[in-house]
């Protein structure tokens, strides 16, 4: 046992747990900015673009790795240019990793964040404004802290999907060891290669930090709630 | 000091249509629900915009579809107080007012403080708004609309969400901070009696649009509309036919009344409210023979609902009659006739 744990190489559960925390922070912001963006708008624009910013959650994770593909190829001008202006290559790199991971998770931090603010009772809105607080002021100091338990179950949530993501990291970033293997990319190749030890090792791995995740979750949004009688 | 108002602003299936210009400090809407009452109150307050039309304050055009001014929420100084009171749920009572100072910030620590013991909130400056009572809920939103210094207020049915005791005490409250406060007020309520308690004009507003717009006791005396009288709680109504200048034939009571006021040439409908008519034992002018046809018992009051032989089959005339005592009954000492006086037969278009 000391023999095998001696061998592990641990850089899958770093890259994970960095590309997971870099990813989230993306869609930490991204999906608070959009969330805010799409309560602004008029109904109609809003279920359409609001269709197009779920479609990750709900589309295999292959074909969001298929079209981030094709945007970011070097062989495509998009790719290229990021390369030779910037020299920013995103394809079977670390940042493809990020990348595709942030896309999947988005959604759910978006989901979340919008859900959050639709609870919040537009009358404080509207009372911070009749106060003569400025908007900004308003969804700062107002706005998020009320919607401050939904907003933090969609980060962890956002964060979970985020370092278990395969299929779109898997195209985008590739499995180079020590660069884009994640634990995900790991329990697949490990797998493949029949070695089940080290794919089981993952397995638990992933296993125990899911659950610690959502056992977060429902302290933290569970919080103030009582028990209560229920059918 | 003044409000004047005239707006339109079109719904799906409703239409807004105000049209107002205040005189008194005091002003109410009164109104069903839906009838756009807060509507109003918003479209005041910046929160909603109008298609068309003005609104200023004090001389001061807060709204001008022709002129394309529009002043956000913010730059208008108007103090809105919720119905719900929206106080901030993760500030403390301290932070909460402080979020309506509007002036120097150094100046702000000392104002709050000088409000939280005006409003008399004093020890509960670190609590939070789920912590408190409805009376400290209402004077912590109170508080945190008057330390801005508003030019004028909004109250949206302050009381509605209140039950029995707490209402009494709120409005007690309510009254001595408004005879403290100098600016002006308008309030919108779906009680008659807040109306009438609060508010010196009142603006009947029915299904979106504007009715009459008075001085409350007027408007009480004479409505003037038949809707107007319904809105401010009269029950009892007839056709008429004229027979003379202060003579008339209640068509739907089948008796012949004598008026103290002229009978004006568009009226169509003679009133009275229920609590002004008089059980009388003989006979004579604006009488008619007492004849139960239903009886409700109410807390203060009894209320009899009579159905003469004369009267049209669909009306009856509600009778409020007090009471003396839980024990008395129904039966105690029933008149023969009811007595409608003529100061107050109400004429109505």
């Amino acid at each position: 046992m000391g023999e095998f744990m001696q061998e592990i190489n641990w850089s899958p559960l770093w890259i994970s747990l960095k590309t997971g925390a870099v990813a989230t922070a993306i869609a930490f912001f991204l999906g608070i900015w959009c969330a805010r963006k799409i309560m602004k708008m008029k109904p109609v624009s809003r279920a359409v673009l609001d269709g197009v910013l779920t479609m990750p959650l709900v589309l295999p994770p292959t074909v969001a790795g298929f079209f981030l593909l094709i945007i970011f190829s070097l062989r495509r001008p998009f790719g290229k240019f990021l390369l030779e202006n910037f020299d920013f290559k995103i394809v079977q790199t670390w940042k493809g990793c990020v990348v595709a991971a942030a896309v999947i998770a988005f959604p759910l931090m978006y989901r979340n964040a919008r859900a959050a603010f639709e609870q919040v009772d537009v009358n404080l809105i509207h009372a911070g404004q009749t106060l003569g607080m400025s908007d900004r002021k308003i969804f700062w100091k107002v706005i998020m802290p009320t919607a401050a338990p939904g907003i933090a179950s969609g980060t962890v949530l956002a964060f979970a999907r985020a370092i278990g993501e395969y299929g779109a990291t898997s195209m985008l970033a590739g499995n180079i060891l020590g660069k884009t293997r994640t634990v995900s990319v790991a329990i697949a190749a490990e797998t493949a290669a029949g070695n089940y030890d080290v794919a089981g090792f993952w397995v638990v791995v992933i296993v125990a930090l899911s659950f610690v995740i959502v056992a977060l979750i429902n302290i933290v949004s569970g919080r103030g709630m009582k028990s209560r009688r229920w059918i | 000091m003044s409000i004047y108002v005239n707006i339109e602003k079109k719904f799906k299936g409703f239409s807004l249509q105000v049209k107002f210009n205040t005189e008194s400090a005091s002003t109410g809407i009164l109104g069903a629900s839906g009838s756009g009452k807060s509507m109003t109150l918003r479209c005041i307050a910046g929160i909603e915009t109008p298609d068309r039309g003005e609104i200023l304050v004090n001389g001061k055009t807060l709204f001008d579809s022709e002129k394309n001014i529009n002043l956000k929420p913010q730059q208008r100084h108007v103090g809105y107080l919720f119905q719900n009171y929206a106080l901030f749920p993760t500030m403390t009572v301290y932070e909460n007012i402080g979020c309506g100072f509007r002036g120097e910030k150094k100046l702000r620590d000392e104002r709050v403080r000088d409000f939280i013991s005006r409003y008399h909130l004093k020890g509960l400056e670190k609590h939070l708004p789920s912590q408190l009572s409805g009376g400290q809920q209402q004077r912590v939103a109170l508080a945190r609309m008057m330390i801005g210094e508003p030019e004028v207020i909004l109250l949206d049915e302050p009381f509605s969400a209140l039950d029995g005791f707490l209402k009494d005490v709120l409005q007690r409250d309510m009254q001595d901070f408004l005879q403290e406060y100098q600016g002006d007020m308008l309030m919108v309520t779906h009680s008659r009696d807040e109306a009438f308690r609060f508010c010196r004009e009142l603006m009947l507003l029915k299904e979106g649009k504007t009715l009459t717009f008075g001085k409350t006791r007027e408007l009480f005396e004479q409505p003037g509309l038949v809707e107007a009288a319904r809105l401010t709680g009269c029950k009892n109504f007839s056709r008429i036919e004229k027979l003379g200048s202060r003579y008339l034939f209640a068509l739907d009571w089948g008796i012949s009344l004598r008026t103290e006021k002229e009978i004006p040439e568009e009226a169509s409908y003679v009133a009275i409210r229920g609590h002004w008519i008089q059980g009388r034992d003989s006979d004579g002018e604006n009488c008619i023979p007492f004849q139960p046809a239903e009886y409700v018992e109410n807390t203060f009051e009894h209320q009899y609902l009579v159905q003469t032989p004369g009267m049209d089959k669909d009306t009856v005339l509600w009778w409020m009659r007090p009471r003396n005592s839980f024990r008395e009954t129904e039966e105690r000492q029933l008149p023969e006739y009811l007595y409608l006086p003529p100061e107050h037969l109400m004429l109505l278009k």
